[in-house]
């Protein structure tokens, strides 16, 4: 039963990932771009559900929509600022590098205005936990509604992709800039509405990350961005069922290890599978492998 | 005198890198040895040298070899650990000081390059991006295991544990040398601002020779051009493994440095973790990469100007943040370029300033 109630956090957190994932696999597949910032865009989007409902007094569903709008703006913003001058830069360190700043400016930003201690956020989630096997199991209202929202984004973003143009014009981008262009798509602005849809989920994935763990700091985001990377590059990157099956699987793995291993060293496992992975399939569970030409 | 002007254009510059070292550094001791310095900055002097090593250490890396690396911190981190446990082993064993120091000089260089190595060795196969996360996977993983490491000695030898100091097993005459997230308390403090200037110095002359070698212009090449580096018959896996050994070597004599400066050394985030590897970027990155020279001065300046400006202080990382953005907008992107050309040719025109053009 134990295992069980792990087994079921771990997909809780998984999904996590997964949210944050699609960003970083959206991004990278588009703008062939590690964003390192993604991260930090949760922890913008913690923070203004923070405030929204701790000062404003607003209720949790209007706060999410706030969040998400601003941070949609935050990474249209960082896009449009610091990525986009460096498109077409001689290194692919230059942009990585940029990125970096990006992530260290936010944190930074936020631990100037909000200061190093650490918030008490209260659940945006109402959902009633469910109780299973007379009170052996209980799963939390926050982890059904991570899940179910992690799935409905899902298919969302599937459907989006293949069934709409601005989908289309994403996958033709990500495909071949240059011939996409020759086809008539606005190439920035698919890059901007990639940067878009991706920063809104991190805003997503924020209010679940705090309502499931609840505590705020400036380096909030950090941490579970690098491991969304991590499931991102598992489950292939560019692909968005395989940021899902990535994100799931290293959830389960973190905290299977964090209660069989050792809590220490559960981060440690964690990067160990991202190097045996990209060592053995670079390309990761779903990705294509593509070769590189002179 | 004669041998001084024949001397290349290279060599000359290292020199007059080497003989800026030692001028301010001959200033700094002065003034330290006089008492003109305030205590908290004379407590800077070695870990500055420590810093200035790792933005060298990383420039090799990041500049010569074109590969970012975002967990040198964790290079850092087993030359530290390494070397405070040999000393601190051998404190009543080996009574001279600069024998113990040297001999731990030796073994935590010779650890974190076998690191290094063994790092390298399946990661410099992958590129740019994921290079760089998986150097950071590294780093964080040598941090956290350091962080929950307990090793103690009794009569019959070493013990070792990732538990608690309990299921280290030692007698009662027993003594715990590494105690977890607590570190190692009490490793002799060998090192001084003398000695630190000196890694620095030989530091900067194994870089700035592999850079002027064969083997150095190979690296170079392969960071100008994989495929065409290849094609002319270079040993990619050779020589990107031998600029990344030696960059984790030289990262190891920092943390040697580092770790004989303090009476505790712990692994924490602050010190080794994911934020000191960016740290490191940002030295390297403000010097120029690329740049040997630029590197020793912005690390040196970097990490005392934040003592100078104190007043500062909040605002200081916020400022680095933003420097880092912007400098690398201005240095790299294609607008910038073209932009900075622009400004070049309007100065080459006016005929009175044709002299006071910078290279």
């Amino acid at each position: 039963m134990q295992f069980l109630s792990y087994f079921i956090n771990g997909i809780s957190l998984g999904s996590i990932y997964a949210i944050i994932a699609l960003g970083y696999t959206m991004v990278y597949g588009i703008a062939k771009m590690l964003n390192f910032a993604h991260g930090d865009i949760i922890m913008v989007g913690g923070y203004i559900i923070y405030v929204a409902v701790a000062t404003l007094g607003l209720a949790p569903l209007p706060s999410i929509v706030i969040a998400v709008v601003l941070c949609t703006l935050l990474g249209i913003l960082v896009e449009k600022v610091a990525y986009k001058p460096l498109r077409n830069a001689g290194s692919s360190l230059a942009v990585l590098i940029t990125a970096i700043g990006v992530s260290y400016l936010l944190q930074n930003a936020a631990l100037l205005i909000f200061g190093s201690s650490t918030k008490a956020f209260t659940s945006v989630v109402t959902v009633p936990a469910i109780h299973l096997f007379d009170g052996q199991v209980v799963i939390s209202g926050e982890v059904v509604v991570t899940v179910i929202t992690c799935f409905i984004i899902m298919g969302a973003l599937v459907l989006f992709i293949n069934k709409t143009k601005a989908g289309q014009a994403m996958l033709a981008v990500s495909e071949d800039k240059g011939a996409a262009q020759l086809m008539g798509i606005n190439v920035n602005a698919t890059i901007s509405l990639t940067f878009a849809i991706g920063s809104g989920l991190a805003a997503i994935a924020g209010a679940l990350l705090c309502s499931a763990y609840p505590t705020l700091t400036p380096y909030t985001g950090s941490m579970p961005g690098i491991k969304a990377f991590v499931a991102a590059v598992f489950g292939g990157i560019g692909s968005v069922p395989g940021a899902l099956i990535g994100g799931i699987i290293l959830g389960i793995i973190e905290i299977l290890s964090k209660a069989y291993i050792s809590s220490k060293l559960s981060d440690a496992i964690v990067f160990g599978i991202l190097i045996v992975v990209l060592l053995v399939k670079p390309t990761g569970i779903l990705g294509k492998n593509i070769q590189e030409k002179v | 005198m004669k041998k001084l002007l024949k001397m290349s254009k290279t060599s000359k510059q290292n020199y007059i890198t080497y003989a800026m070292v030692l001028v301010v550094a001959l200033i700094a001791g002065v003034m330290d040895a006089t008492g003109n310095m305030s205590s908290l900055m004379s407590g800077l002097l070695v870990p500055v040298c420590a810093y200035v090593i790792l933005a060298v250490a990383l420039n090799l890396c990041v500049g010569i070899l074109g590969e970012l690396s975002i967990g040198h911190a964790g290079f850092m981190c087993v030359g530290a650990f390494v070397s405070a446990f040999f000393s601190k082993l051998m404190a009543s064993t080996i009574p001279v000081a600069w024998i113990r120091f040297t001999l731990a000089l030796i073994l935590g260089v010779g650890f974190s390059a076998l690191i290094g190595f063994l790092i390298g060795l399946p990661v410099l196969r992958l590129k740019g991006d994921y290079l760089a996360i998986v150097t950071l996977a590294f780093g964080e993983i040598i941090k956290n295991v350091a962080a929950v490491l307990y090793v103690g000695r009794d009569s019959k030898g070493l013990h070792f544990s990732l538990q608690d100091t309990m299921s280290l097993g030692l007698e009662k005459d027993g003594e715990v040398i590494i105690k977890g997230a607590q570190g190692i308390t009490g490793t002799p403090n060998d090192s001084n601002f003398v000695i630190g200037v000196i890694l620095v110095l030989v530091t900067l002359i194994i870089v700035n020779n592999l850079v002027n070698s064969r083997d150095g212009r190979a690296i170079m090449a392969i960071r100008d051009n994989l495929i065409a580096a290849e094609s002319v018959g270079i040993n990619i896996t050779k020589y990107k493994l031998i600029a990344f050994s030696i960059s984790a070597a030289l990262s190891g004599i920092a943390g040697v440095l580092y770790a004989h400066n303090l009476n505790t050394l712990m692994s924490t985030s602050k010190n080794f973790g994911y934020n000191m590897s960016i740290m490191i970027l940002v030295y390297v990155v403000l010097g120029g990469i690329g740049n040997i020279r630029g590197s020793v001065f912005a690390a040196a300046l970097l990490v005392i100007l934040p003592e100078l400006l104190r007043f500062l202080n909040d605002y200081r990382m916020l400022i680095y943040a933003v420097i880092l953005i912007v400098v690398m907008l201005f240095n790299w992107a294609p607008s910038a370029l073209a932009f900075r050309e622009k400004v070049k040719a309007k100065w080459k025109k006016t005929p009175d300033s044709t002299k006071k053009e910078v290279a």
